[in-house]
Order: structure tokens, then sequence, then C-alpha cells
């Protein structure tokens, strides 16, 4: 027991279980409101406190759904339904996912790409990093809509307009851990590479690249995770067709509180299931290596 | 490269003295018409030529520098650069959609003849610190002042339709006509009043929260892996469900960005309140320093480049949650409502003039935080060159 809590498991189950209590907590207290309305407009007085609970835990659109009825909701929408099926969340998540990962990898490619200008070119250093890291405090998110709709215009429709989107989170991440990486030789081997008469291109492939990859894996896991937020918020200009974003807006259209909630927490499981793999990945590529620690 | 780009800006001269400027229905306009655009391509020539002996005088074996070589030839070229962006760009304001081979051939020389003045403003090395250090903002400056000028010259040249994408000089009019309303207002809605408020509460909980986790261990051994796991979610979907709750105005936007900000902030600190090393703690231990001694002379000092680290990731973000929730139900009024009911009467311009004050706001707010880091983090090594 005490083990068990010496390390990290036994605190982030108690932690994770103070979450769940203080939600249930605050769904009775959020949706008792309407449960007395409820009360007082079939006329029933004197409902007993047990009574009251179990009731804001199962109305049908509750200001705060309850975990289970969360769990509920996307049991039926995930097992009970066929993939295809427009109503399974395991269709919509595939569209999200789908734009996710061409973003990520388009995303990736071009930071990449950039980090190696920006490392080997004095003038794309000085003149493109700047823009690189104010790119970000444009809000692209803001922009999104309007990239769809005017790419749409032109007949660029589907995944692309949506996935561009996720390139411009994710590259970001990429260049800035990239360039950092591919700095990260000491200056005693890149001496030794010149000792070796080394050309620029086997310095990069057989020093700097090699001890960039783990700052490559730390930024493709942040730009994953940026890279399904901007596919989420790609898919809500275009009308609620498909994904976790359309879900999410048919959802607050409706009142559809449970379903809002059930495709937060399949967009959650996402990210986190996103992020482990790229993680694992990471330990594979650096296991091989001969680098892991 | 340096002897390179003169000779590709010289040959695209020549294509551009030869081809025609513009060919309309009106007819074609020969580039040998226009007096300005005329003088630009021959001195990109004359450039070029000074360089071609240049490189023969290497060949031979004598010295090929001039004085061209050095700041003065900087200027000329930067002179030339800009003469040439600015007469085809103003030649081009009554024959848009018009543009032909030689205007292409003339804009790629100015491009060049540009690229070489920025090439050889970062390589040249100035005695004086403050002249370097304004090097050092005018190359950055120099490459958005030239994608702008490429914007304008592709959007004019090919005559894209302004619904697709306006030019530079259209937003800026709409920017202008635009000032007072609906940008001030909508600038006050979304920024003063939700971003501004739910920064503050946002980044000022979370720190609290982290001071109090530092305080007991086990709340940080469990929060912690939570709140990194937090971080990497899609926060910004729950906008819709704080819409619900908090209603249309702007109290459902500081929310959001309450929510989208709180993490970053907790992990930071509580990483950045972990930096100090153990000699030092034990050194305020034999102080006999308390808790909150050691918290304000030790530790909050070492966290701070951690806690500026998440105050700068929090400015975009919340600039981003703010805007974003406004799609999902806003008063008439706001930055993210004016975007998206513009998008849809296909006031393209009026949308990017609104892009653009987002943009700028959100620089600056990340421009300051910079600033104050730099203030109070002067002793990290980061900043002592």
């Amino acid at each position: 027991m005490t083990r068990l809590f010496s390390g990290r498991t036994g605190p982030v189950f108690v932690v994770v279980l103070a979450i769940i209590a203080i939600w249930y907590a605050a769904a009775v207290y959020l949706n008792a409101p309407f449960q007395r309305d409820t009360y007082a407009r079939a006329k029933q007085a004197d409902v007993p406190v047990t009574q009251l609970v179990t009731d804001t835990l199962n109305q049908d659109r509750p200001v705060l759904p309850a975990p289970h009825q969360v769990a509920e909701e996307i049991w039926q929408t995930t097992v009970m339904k066929s993939v295809t099926s427009k109503r399974s969340l395991v269709y919509h998540a595939g569209v999200t996912l789908s734009s996710t990962l061409l973003g990520f990898v388009i995303g990736t490619v071009l930071g990449v790409l950039l980090a190696v200008g920006i490392v080997h070119s004095r003038v794309l250093d000085k003149s493109l990093m700047p823009w690189v890291i104010s790119s970000q405090t444009i809000p692209i998110l803001a922009i999104a809509p309007m990239i769809i709709v005017v790419l749409n215009a032109i007949g660029i429709s589907g995944l692309l307009p949506k996935a561009f989107i996720s390139t411009y989170l994710s590259f970001f991440p990429v260049t800035v851990g990239m360039v950092k990486g591919l700095r990260s030789p000491e200056i005693l081997h890149l001496d030794l590479m010149r000792t070796y008469n080394a050309s620029k291109t086997q310095v990069f492939w057989k020093l700097r690249f090699p001890y960039a990859v783990p700052y490559l894996f730390t930024s493709m896991k942040v730009a994953v995770a940026a890279s399904l937020v901007g596919a989420i918020v790609g898919e809500l200009p275009t009308g609620a067709v498909a994904g976790l974003g359309a879900r999410l807006l048919s959802g607050s259209y409706y009142g559809q509180t449970v379903q809002i909630w059930s495709a937060l927490i399949a967009a959650s499981v996402m990210a986190a299931v996103l992020v482990a793999l790229v993680g694992i990945a990471n330990g594979i590529v650096l296991k091989r290596m001969g680098m892991a620690r | 490269m340096e002897r390179a780009l003169p000779m590709a800006a010289g040959a695209a001269a020549v294509f551009g003295l030869v081809l025609p400027l513009f060919a309309g229905e009106a007819g074609t306009v020969s580039t040998w018409s226009e007096t300005g655009v005329l003088v630009f391509a021959l001195a990109v020539l004359v450039m070029a030529g000074e360089n071609l002996l240049g490189v023969v005088a290497q060949g031979k074996g004598v010295s090929g520098a001039s004085w061209f070589q050095g700041p003065s030839g900087d200027m000329i070229i930067a002179v030339i650069a800009h003469f040439g962006a600015w007469v085809l760009l103003s030649a081009l304001g009554g024959h848009s959609g018009e543009a032909a081979g030689g205007f292409w051939a003339l804009f790629i020389a100015a491009w060049l003849t540009g690229w070489l003045f920025v090439q050889r403003l970062a390589n040249r090395k100035f005695a004086s610190k403050a002249v370097q250090r304004l090097a050092g903002i005018a190359i950055p400056l120099l490459f958005g002042v030239w994608v702008l000028i490429a914007w304008q010259a592709l959007v004019t040249g090919f005559g894209v339709p302004k619904v697709l994408l306006p030019a530079p000089s259209e937003i800026w009019v709409r920017l202008i006509h635009g000032f007072p309303t609906p940008l001030w207002p909508d600038f006050r809605q979304t920024f003063l009043k939700a971003v501004l408020i739910g920064y503050g509460l946002g980044c000022g909980s979370g720190f609290l929260v982290a001071l109090l986790v530092v305080r007991v261990d086990f709340l940080r051994r469990g929060l912690l892996p939570v709140g990194n796991l937090v971080s990497a979610l899609p926060i910004v979907g729950v906008a819709p469900i704080m819409v619900m709750w908090f209603g249309f105005d702007w109290q459902s936007k500081a929310a959001v960005v309450i929510i989208m900000t709180f993490f970053p902030m907790l992990v930071n600190t509580v990483a950045g309140l972990a930096a100090s090393d153990h000699m030092q703690r034990d050194l305020m231990r034999t102080y006999a320093a308390s808790h909150w001694q050691t918290l304000v002379k030790l530790r909050l000092p070492q966290a701070l480049p951690f806690i500026f680290n998440a105050l700068k990731i929090n400015s975009t973000l919340a600039l981003i949650g703010a805007i974003v929730a406004e799609f999902f139900g806003t008063p008439t009024v706001g930055m993210g409502f004016r975007i998206s009911t513009e998008v849809g009467r296909m006031n393209v311009d009026m949308v990017w003039a609104e892009i653009a004050v987002a943009a700028l706001a959100g620089s600056l707010f990340y421009g300051l935080m910079t600033l104050l880091e730099r203030v109070f983090t002067f002793w990290h090594p980061s900043f002592r060159t």
C-alpha cells in the first residue's frame, strides 16, 4: 500500500477519483434547479433528497451530464452502432483522425525542412525564425472557417483544408524543436567531423540528425496534440457534416449536452492515444539507435 | 551566392526589357514606355555588369573587391530593390490581372535584388553594437515587407478575385475605414473583456494552485501527470458547454480562456518551483528559512523563466480560445462573431482586417510578455550574451 502511494499510480488514481466525485457533485448541484422546476410543474411536493439526486443524474438534457450518462452514450455510439453509421462516434472520430494525421505528417515534414534550412543558412535563420515564432501569435484557428470556405469556393474540399489548419498548428513545435536539436551537437564533435573532412551532408546525417531525433519526438508529441485541435476546429464551419468538431457543433445547436461531452471525451482519449503512440515510437526508435536511457 | 544573385537578377531584367510588361484587352504595354520601370531594369543591369566585371577581375587574379562590395553598395542595392518594387506595383495599379512575362521577369529581378541585400546585410559585421542590433531587426522586417510585396503583386498581377484573397492594399483600406466601428468595439469585446479577464484569472489561479501543489507532495505526484495530460487535450472543445452555462456574453468566453490557460500555468509553475537544486534548498535550511522565505527568495525567482514561458504560451492560447468560443454564439459584437458573419457575406477583406487586428494584438501581447521576461529574468543565461 505504501509502495503504491510512494510512486505515481496511487496519487494519480486518487486525483482521478476526486475529479469524478467533484463531477458528480457538480452535476447534482447544476441540474437541481431544473429538476425542482419539473417537480413544481408536476405538483409533486416533498420529494425525498435521494429521489432528487437520482433524478438530477438521469435527466435527458442535463446542464452537466453525469459521468455514467456520458459513458453510456459513448458505449451506445461506439460498440452498439455499426462503424459506417453516421450516428457512430467511431465514424466521426475516424473522419477527424484522418485529417489530423494528414496535417500532422505534412506539418512535421514542413517543420523539419524549415529547421534544416534555418540551421544551414544564416539569412533564413535571421529572416525566417522571427516569423516562425510570430506566426503562432496569429490566431489561425480564427481564420480556420475562412480558409475552409475559401478553399471550398475554389473547389478544394474534403480533407485538405482541415489538414491545412492542422499543418499550420503542428509545424511550429517541430521547427523550434528541430532547430534546437540540430544545433545541440557539441562543438567538440563538430570539430571532430571537420578533422575527418566531412562534408555538410555527412555532418548532417551522421551527427546533427541523430542528435536531433529525441528533440524531434518531443516536439512531435506537442504537434500531434495541436494538430488534433486544428482538425476539430476546422470541422466547425463546414456545417456540422462529419467529425468530432461537427458533433460538438450539432450538440450545441440542439442542446444535446450528453453528445457534446461524449465527443469531448472521445477527442481527449484520441489525443492521449496519439501522444502515447508517438511516445512508444520514440522509445522504439531511440532503442534501435542505441540512445535509450 | 553574393556573386550569383546579381547575375540572376540581371538575366531576369534582360527578359523584362524584351518581353511585354502588360498584356490586356487594350493591347500590350512595353517596358520601354514606362519610365520608372525602365530605370529600374537598367539599374539592375548596371548592378549585374559591375558584378560581372568583379568576377572577371577575380578570374585574372586581381582582387575583385570594389567600393560596391562595401556598405555603400548595400545602400544602393536596397534602393534599387525597393524602388523597383514600388514602380512595378504602382504601374500594376491600372492593369490589374494583365501582368505579362516582362512584369514577372522584372518582379523576379526586384525580388532577387532584395534577397541580395538581405544576404549581404546578414553576413556583414558592423563595428558598432547598435547598428548590428538594428540590422538584426531590419532583416526579419524586410522579409515581412517582401512577403507583402509578393502577395500584392501575385494577387493583382493574376487578378485573383477579392472573394478568394484580397490584396494587402485593399485590406489596409478596410482597416482604415473600419477603424472606430466596427473594429474597436469588436476588439474591446473580445480582447479587453474576454481575453484579458480570462487570462488574468486563468494564469492567477494556475499559479496559486501550483503553490498549493508544491506544498503537498502527494498532490504534486497525483496532479502533475493529470495536468500534463489535460494540457495536450483539445480544450477548445469546452467552448459550446461554457456558452451554454454562462450565456452569450463575454463571461462564457472568459471561462473558456480560464480553462485553457490554467493547466499550462499549473504545469510550468510546478516544474519551475522544482527547479532549484538540493544544495540551494539545503543552504536555505541552514539559514533556518521558513517555507515562505524559501519560496519567495529562492524558489520563485528560480521558477520565473518557467512562469514566463507559460505566460507566453497562454497569451496566444487566450486569444484563440476567446475567438473560437465566439463561433458558438455571441452578442452581435466581437472578433470571432465578425469573422464568421463576414465570411458568410463574402466580405473577405473585412475578415482579413479583423485578422490583422487579432494578429497585431496577439503579437503585441506576446511581445509585452517577452519584454517583462527580459526585465524580470535578466540574470538568466539565455539573456546574458
